[in-house]
């Protein structure tokens, strides 16, 4: 479970979050929708720990996160796989080390069980012909595939997905909505998605919240999001240009 | 007219304690880095490919300019020095001027100039854009310390480079400060090595390995510093370059005069 009360963060006097309070159950899948720049990385760099509020508490399964000690902060994270915005692929491994670097530098296996696992993985997002690439010689969302292997090799409990559909086609963002669907049937993983995509917010939501000048407009299921009553959250699924919404 | 006087004295008060408290932060975070660098030194085996790496990076990266330096450097010494003592008859003293002044001063430093521009240079610019984007909070995703998978194997590979490519330039000034002698002073290449050999000190030469090994840790762990504390951007990782450069050659010869004020002088 995570748990957000009253979390307020500003950046050099400029206020990002205003008191968000929200709570994601275990096995959700929370999708956090909102404009560029509205905070949505913010709460993802929260719960991971990157960030500390300045105001109000985080907890991740009972435990707090803000003010923990990095021993605890080691702990929580080893429950979570975080796939970043750009995939933050280290570029001198090629894209069958990237994925394995966790289980390598822990000795989490064996070599030949690391290689079996990363196959796995490389097969799960079609990506067993770019095995041997290097980072620079692969597109964008090839990168966010790899980075998303990467997040999921030690098969975590949470996964924070920072746009994990931004760059990719049609086809291939239905394909990753489909594994973020499936490790929440399979393996009960809780998700936490950040993303524009509203096609892919309603076919994987359980519930969808709208992040609006620091603030959470609405948080309720795809249907409730559909047929909302916010001029906010009615103009921004919508993508009008007039409505509520400052530019 | 009085108002916007106090509030530009305000803005100048205040913006140098912000400068001044960034740069004991600064400090402290460099710091911070060389001690956790020292505990994770056990590491030191397991990561000696990555070890490996950085010491050949620095190495085939400067090692041309760094002759090039060094050939010429002595060369200058060698002219500048004797057309004065050529006046007097003197020339003979050449050798043991260079072979004294490159051991103790100019090979350090000389070298640490060239290993900054490139290494440390590279270093922040490595490190800078693994910040911005967002690759050093995916390594602390996977529990990986960014000190020891990528800090310590930098300072310990530069502290390996930093004092043999200090050898190197000294070997290559002196050569180049006998073939000046030879052509334009008239010493021959036996009265030149003979004097090199009768000028070395086994006192300045650890005295020189010594500052060049502590000019290594100051260059890599500002380097390393101003990499992971850049932000902003690709704006932000030129910015922690440059200062890394700049705020290194300081520390260098600020560094560089107390270590020989304590082995040679009294203190200050
Ligand atoms: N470390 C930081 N220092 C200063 N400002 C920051 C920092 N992190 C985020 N911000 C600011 O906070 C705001 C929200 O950033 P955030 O990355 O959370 O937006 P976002 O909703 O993820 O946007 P996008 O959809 O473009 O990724 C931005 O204006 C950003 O400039
Ligand atoms: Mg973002």
């Amino acid at each position: 479970m995570i748990e957000f009360s009253n979390v307020s963060k500003g950046f050099e006097s400029r206020k990002i979050l205003k008191d968000v309070d929200f709570t994601i159950r275990d096995g959700e899948i929370f999708v956090i929708i909102g404009q560029s720049g509205a905070g949505k990385t913010t709460i993802l760099r929260h719960i991971a720990g990157f960030y500390d509020p300045d105001n109000g508490d985080v907890v991740i399964d009972s435990v707090k996160m803000n003010g923990a000690s990095n021993r605890i902060r080691k702990k929580l994270r080893e429950k979570m796989g975080f796939l970043f915005q750009g995939g933050a692929l280290l570029n001198w491994l090629n894209v069958r080390d990237n994925i394995g670097l966790p289980l390598v530098e822990h000795r989490l296996a064996s070599k030949d069980e690391i290689a079996r696992i990363v196959d796995e993985k490389l097969a799960l997002l079609q990506l067993t012909d770019a095995a041997d690439k290097m980072p620079s010689e692969i597109s964008g969302g090839m990168k966010k595939r790899v980075g998303l292997a990467r997040a999921i090799v030690r098969n975590p409990e949470i996964i924070l997905y920072d746009e994990p559909t931004s760059g990719l086609d049609p086809v291939m963002s239905a394909r990753i909505d489909e594994l973020i669907l499936r490790m929440k049937r399979e393996l009960g993983v809780t998700s936490v998605v950040v993303t524009h995509d509203m096609n892919s917010a309603y076919r994987i939501a359980d519930r969808i919240a709208m992040l609006y000048s620091g603030e959470m407009v609405q948080i309720g299921t795809p249907d409730e999001i559909r047929t909302s009553e916010s001029g906010i959250v009615q103009q921004f699924i919508s993508g009008n240009i007039h409505g509520p919404i400052k530019p | 007219m009085f108002e916007v006087l106090k509030s530009s004295f305000h803005k100048l008060i205040s913006d140098t304690g912000a400068k001044l408290m960034y740069q004991l932060g600064f400090s402290g975070f460099s710091l911070i880095l060389i001690f956790k660098t020292v505990v994770e030194l056990r590491y030191v085996f397991a990561k000696r490919k990555e070890i490996i790496k950085q010491m050949y990076v620095a190495g085939v990266k400067s090692i041309l300019v760094c002759s090039i330096v060094a050939l010429f450097g002595g060369m200058i010494l060698s002219l500048q020095t004797g057309l004065q003592f050529k006046v007097y008859g003197q020339q003979e003293f050449v050798p043991t001027l260079i072979i004294n002044i490159m051991n103790k001063e100019l090979g350090p430093l000389l070298t640490a100039i060239i290993l900054t521009a490139f290494s440390g240079a590279a270093m922040a610019a490595e490190l800078g854009t693994m910040k911005v984007s967002e690759e050093i909070d995916a390594l602390e995703m996977m529990s990986i310390d960014p000190v020891r998978f990528l800090v310590m194997p930098r300072i310990v590979a530069m502290s390996i480079m930093l004092p043999t490519l200090t050898i190197y330039t000294v070997i290559l000034a002196v050569l180049g400060g006998a073939v000046v002698s030879f052509f334009q002073l008239g010493v021959t290449f036996e009265t030149y090595f003979r004097q090199i050999v009768d000028s070395i000190y086994f006192k300045d030469m650890y005295v020189g390995l010594f500052k060049s090994f502590v000019f290594a840790v100051i260059i890599a762990s500002i380097s390393c510093s101003n990499g992971l504390l850049a932000k902003d951007g690709a704006l932000g990782v030129g910015r922690a370059t440059r200062v890394s450069v700049v705020s290194s050659y300081l520390m260098i010869l600020i560094v560089g005069y107390f270590i020989t004020a304590i082995f040679y002088g009294n203190i200050i």
